[in-house]
């Protein structure tokens, strides 16, 4: 099982040198690419291979960079989304701390096709030690000559620097983490014009996401065929999973698109904590609907998972136990989202604490046979097209399918006026 | 009143980050400066230390105090010298971080939100911190805690009494 995006770590969690990097193949890519490769090939090379954004929304990376203008004045941005926050998603801090490089010649391959000068990491402020490995590693390779003037003799340029963001869920969405680049409130900006035609200071500008990123030295190196069959299944190349939660064994592991729940549950994760059962699991994140037993042998792959009622979004499953209240967790989760709205529309300004403060009167057994209309009503009025950006329906993603499959534990503590 | 300025350290640092971004758009190092601010000036920031770093910037007061109220990460109170930082969502919380918030709750003898009478410790409850996979965690300084247990959090907090420092926030 090949496995290109972690396969050179170094087991002991720190970062791959610019040596070590070179050594298992590092920048061969770059090097073949300016050399042998017109800009427009790299992005062709990149659609055909089928890659797609692994930031969650899993939209095409090669035909995003095909919107981009090639024949307008520079600047042209190239930036890193790394702002990672979906609740249960840690893969990009893995991918930074322990691959810089890998990522590095990634961005530059990227810029390269778009044509971009000037590239950015967005870093959450959290992540500090990722923030020293990136810049270290940034220095190192303009040292070596993969960044700055005339890269490699190719006549390409290209400008890369570190920006540590702030922890903020919505600073990761593309439009809002423009704003907050441009050192603005962290709201998001109406779409159309697309980043890729207006972006980080009205400039043409793409978003990708690490793990994104990452696959791309790859698909260069070894091509579209072999990057395909990583995966037989629908999709292509590999996908760094993640479950969390209360197994013996939580992680993340680079696996083949066609491992299924209950493979990551059980081979992966080691199963259920002793004397707990599994109930649910948020697939791809705390902004994902819930699956249950019966989808324990759905396909993580984006088809699987939007055929069984959910999303793959980041790929990081979360898991929910027969011992925890269903109530209480939900409620836990739509705080999160309440306390990470941005504040711009109202629907989610105020529908998302008014939808946490019905849950607590539930949870603590004071909730009426009403309430459940209520939430309801809320995952329809939150949901899609009816809010700015994405963050208020994919808040409503755990609600509606826990009042689906978990209606009974509302009901139930609803009935008889007792505390979760 | 005294006036404030940057350390010759943290100025370079500042020049150093502005340089980062084109001409004319130098108010992109915003966010990253209140931080440099914030680990200069005891944690926090001042309507002084904001005031500060507008003209360093050269720009309005008022597009500083815009921007820090909005992002969370910024104080707008003192703190004390150990800023800890619970993580609380989902994944953490299934893992047990209520109980870590407790336990540090009676060991401070402080509610979430507060500073202890000596200055050394304040307690604040967080989002995701992307150690879903390690819960629960928590966030001192720039340093992870985590697969935390009430005993190696007993552990952190007599070490960082012991060491009676600031908690860096930058490595
Ligand atoms: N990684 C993380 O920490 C987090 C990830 N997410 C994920 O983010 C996703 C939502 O992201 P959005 O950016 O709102 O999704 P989106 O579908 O609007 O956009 C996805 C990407 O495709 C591009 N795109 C989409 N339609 C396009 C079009 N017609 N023309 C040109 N480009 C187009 C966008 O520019 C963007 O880069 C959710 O599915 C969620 O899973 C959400 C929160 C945190
Ligand atoms: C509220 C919200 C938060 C987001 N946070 C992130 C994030 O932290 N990292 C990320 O890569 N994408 C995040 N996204 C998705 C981005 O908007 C965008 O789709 C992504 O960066 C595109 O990269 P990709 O095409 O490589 O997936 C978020 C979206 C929303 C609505
Ligand atoms: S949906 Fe929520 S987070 Fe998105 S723009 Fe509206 S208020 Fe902001
Ligand atoms: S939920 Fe605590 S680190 Fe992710």
């Amino acid at each position: 099982m090949e496995k290109p995006l972690t396969q050179h770590m170094r087991g002991d969690g720190a970062p791959l040198s610019l040596k070590e990097y070179e050594r298992a193949g590092g920048y061969q890519a770059l090097r073949k690419a300016l050399k042998e490769m017109e800009p427009k090939a790299v992005t062709t090379l990149v659609k055909e291979s089928n890659l797609r954004g692994r930031g969650g929304a899993g939209f095409l990376t090669g035909m995003k960079w095909s919107f981009v203008p090639m024949n307008v004045p520079k600047p042209k941005y190239l930036i890193c989304n790394a702002d990672e926050m979906e609740p249960g998603t840690f893969k990009d801090r893995i991918l930074l701390e322990q691959t810089p490089h890998q990522l590095i010649e990634g961005m530059i391959l990227a810029a390269y096709a778009i044509q971009a000068d000037q590239s950015y990491v967005f870093l959450r402020w959290a992540y500090k030690l990722a923030a020293k490995v990136i810049t270290q590693a940034i220095e190192e390779a303009y040292a070596a000559g993969y960044l700055g003037k005339n890269i490699l003799g190719s006549g390409f340029d290209l400008d890369m620097h570190l920006h540590t963001g702030v922890g903020r869920y919505m600073c990761g969405e593309e439009t809002a983490l423009l704003n907050s680049l441009e050192g603005k409130r962290a709201t998001p900006r109406a779409k159309p014009p697309f980043p890729q035609i207006s972006g980080l200071f009205g400039k043409p500008t793409i978003v990708n996401n690490v793990e994104t990123l990452c696959c791309i030295p790859h698909i260069v190196n070894r091509g579209t065929d072999w990057f395909k069959n990583l995966s037989p299944g629908a999709d292509a190349g590999t996908k760094i999973y993640g479950v969390s939660g209360k197994v013996k064994k939580p992680g993340a592991w680079e696996l083949p698109m066609t491992v299924t729940m209950r493979e990551l549950i059980e081979d992966y994760a080691g199963g259920m904590q002793d004397g707990l059962k599994f109930r649910g699991a948020l697939p791809g994140g705390a902004s994902t609907d819930f699956l249950v037993e019966e989808h324990l042998d759905v396909r993580m792959d984006y088809t699987g998972v939007a055929a069984a009622g959910s999303r793959l979004g980041t790929g990081t499953m979360i898991i929910l136990d027969d011992h925890t209240s269903v109530v209480g967790f939900v409620r836990n989760l739509e705080h999160f989202f309440a306390q990470e709205s941005c504040g711009f529309c109202t629907p989610c300004r105020e529908g998302l604490p008014w939808i946490e403060k019905v849950l607590h009167t539930i949870e603590i057994g004071e909730g009426k046979p009403e309430d459940i209309k209520t939430l309801e009503f809320h995952t329809k009025y939150l949901g899609p097209g009816n809010t700015f950006c994405a963050l208020a329906p994919g808040a409503m993603e755990p609600l509606q399918s826990a009042l689906k499959y978990f209606r009974k534990d509302f009901e139930e503590l609803i009935r008889h006026k007792i505390s979760a | 009143m005294e006036e404030i300025k940057f350390s010759e350290k943290s100025l370079a640092l500042v020049n150093k980050i502005i340089k980062r971004y084109p001409e004319g758009r130098q108010k992109s190092a915003l966010l990253p400066i209140l931080h440099v601010a914030q680990a200069e000036f005891d944690g926090w920031l001042s309507p002084a230390v904001m005031d500060l770093v507008a003209s360093v910037l050269k720009i309005k007061p008022i597009e500083v105090y815009e921007v820090a109220s909005f992002y969370s990460m910024y104080n707008l109170e003192p703190v004390g010298k150990c800023l800890i930082e619970v993580c609380q969502t989902g994944p953490c919380w299934l893992r047990g971080s209520d109980d870590i918030v407790e336990h540090l709750q009676n060991k401070l003898n402080i509610k979430v939100g507060e500073t202890t009478a000596d200055g050394m410790f304040t307690l604040k409850t967080v989002e995701c911190l992307g150690s879903c996979g390690t819960a629960p965690m928590l966030q001192c300084g720039a340093k992870f805690h985590e697969n935390l247990t009430t005993e190696k959090v007993d552990a952190l907090v007599e070490d960082l009494r012991a060491t009676n420092a600031r908690s860096s926030y930058m490595r």
